[in-house]
């Protein structure tokens, strides 16, 4: 049943995908997704800030240990995603940083995997679906979840079929007799939220107070990022700088 | 004696501030030299916020082609506009960049930075990749510094590229968005830099 929808859900996407590539960039409904970005920021006003300050006050060891354990969890979903990207290298190193930081490093809340050099790139099939050379789509923004794109949106259900730890919570499929429930999965995914937060909570106010359109800004910073990971490079280039001079 | 040595720092430090500091003209050493000597003011703990302000101004003012980014960040309507426009422009610009720049540096804490290398992408630009390091408090952020080297012998700062995200392209977006919202009215992107300026 669940491999008959997850075709539907490629055939269904890719049909999408296809049919607003070429707006790159663009945006679907500036004036819907203007209001929607205004209600997250009340909602990370009113709850998500206050909690990641509470968050931030915990002893470093309690904040390192959350971190540790959701991008642990996290890499379930990246390590499908590296062998669909063909990068069987980083697959490897994300399968070891997980055996590793489960067991030596009890359940995730340690990090000995980075100690011994493991690389544990974070993929998701939003990013597998940008190197196979589908466009971004169109830009728009999602209650609560924020920025996104046509590709990252379908990126994001395919994430949720693909990665194992949803497969156990979300849809409560018992693996290997290990078992959990939606209030898992949710759980840790706001704890995510709450400690991505907390980490950068010099760089929220600092983007808040300098930005003269905080949605432009915000998008531009979402779009370069998801470039940036789908290249798996930091390099930024813009053509315009070679003709400031003419 | 002890007004004495007041004195000697006062100078000292006024000097600092004062007077402009000349930086190799290698990108990769002129970047390694102005970022220590930004760290060494920023994190020194006798110097006031207003005394650290005045000294992110200066050597901004001095390394940075504040001109350049500002004519990079309006876009192709920098064609379009007449000379007294671009000129308020250019003036507003500046007073925006700084304002920006002092809130976001001001507050520096202890962080240890490494110049790693440079590629030069041809004779006027050349990319010096740093990296500040690792830490209890966060992960390793690589900063890479697109230099202007149409004159050799005084490189300028473009474009601070944190972690893939450009500082200049994301200001250029921000600027397109307000102009796009507007028919392209300059105005409305000058009364925004205005309200930023003043407020």
């Amino acid at each position: 049943m669940s491999s008959k929808i997850l075709k539907i859900f490629v055939f269904v996407g890719c049909l999408f995908i296809a049919s607003v590539a070429n707006a790159s960039e663009k945006e679907c409904f500036e004036k819907v997704s203007r209001g929607i970005f205004k209600f997250n920021q009340g909602f990370d006003n009113v709850i998500l800030e206050p909690l990641a300050k509470g968050y931030n006050k915990l002893p470093e060891p309690v904040r390192n240990g959350t971190g540790n354990f959701t991008s642990n969890i996290a890499t379930l979903l990246s390590i499908p995603n590296h062998v669909l990207q063909g990068e069987f290298k980083m697959a490897g190193h994300a399968t070891g940083s997980f055996l590793i930081n489960t067991t030596v490093g009890i359940l995730g809340l340690g990090n000995p995997a980075s100690a011994m050099g493991l690389k544990n790139q974070k993929e998701d099939v939003g990013q597998t679906l940008g190197t196979y050379g589908v466009g971004g789509g169109c830009y728009f923004v999602l209650p609560i979840l924020g920025p996104t794109t046509v590709r990252d949106t379908v990126g994001m259900v395919g994430d949720n079929l693909v990665d194992p730890f949803a497969r156990v919570t979300w849809h409560e499929k018992e693996i290997k007799n290990i078992s959990g429930t939606k209030v898992d999965y949710v759980g840790v995914r706001a704890a995510t939220a709450i400690d991505f937060r907390g980490d950068n909570m010099t760089n929220f106010e600092s983007l808040e107070k300098n930005s003269i359109d905080l949605y432009a800004a915000t998008k531009s910073l979402y779009l370069q990022n998801r470039d940036k990971k789908i290249n798996n490079s930091s390099e930024s280039d813009d053509d315009d700088w070679g003709n400031l001079d003419n | 004696m002890k007004k004495l040595f007041f004195l000697i720092i006062s100078v000292f430090l006024i000097s600092k501030i004062a007077f402009a500091v000349t930086y190799n003209s290698d990108p990769k050493i002129f970047i390694t030299e102005l970022v220590e000597d930004a760290i060494k003011t920023l994190g020194d703990k006798s110097i006031t916020k207003q005394e650290k302000d005045q000294f992110i101004e200066k050597i901004a003012k001095e390394n940075v082609d504040i001109k350049g980014i500002g004519l990079y960040t309006l876009g192709k309507i920098r064609k379009d506009l007449d000379e007294k426009t671009m000129s308020e422009y250019q003036d507003l610009f500046e007073k925006y960049f700084l304002k920006s720049l002092t809130s976001r540096l001001t507050d520096y804490s202890d962080q240890k930075f490494k110049v790693v290398e440079s590629t030069q992408k041809n004779a006027k630009y050349t990319i010096v990749h740093s990296k500040i390091e690792e830490s209890s408090a966060q992960p390793e952020i690589k900063i890479d510094w697109r230099v202007y080297t149409k004159n050799p012998q005084k490189p300028l700062i473009r474009d601070l590229i944190v972690e893939g995200l450009s500082l200049a392209k994301t200001q250029k977006e921000e600027f397109a968005s307000i102009l796009n919202s507007n028919d392209m009215d300059i105005n409305a992107l000058l009364n925004k830099l205005k309200e930023f300026v003043s407020s």
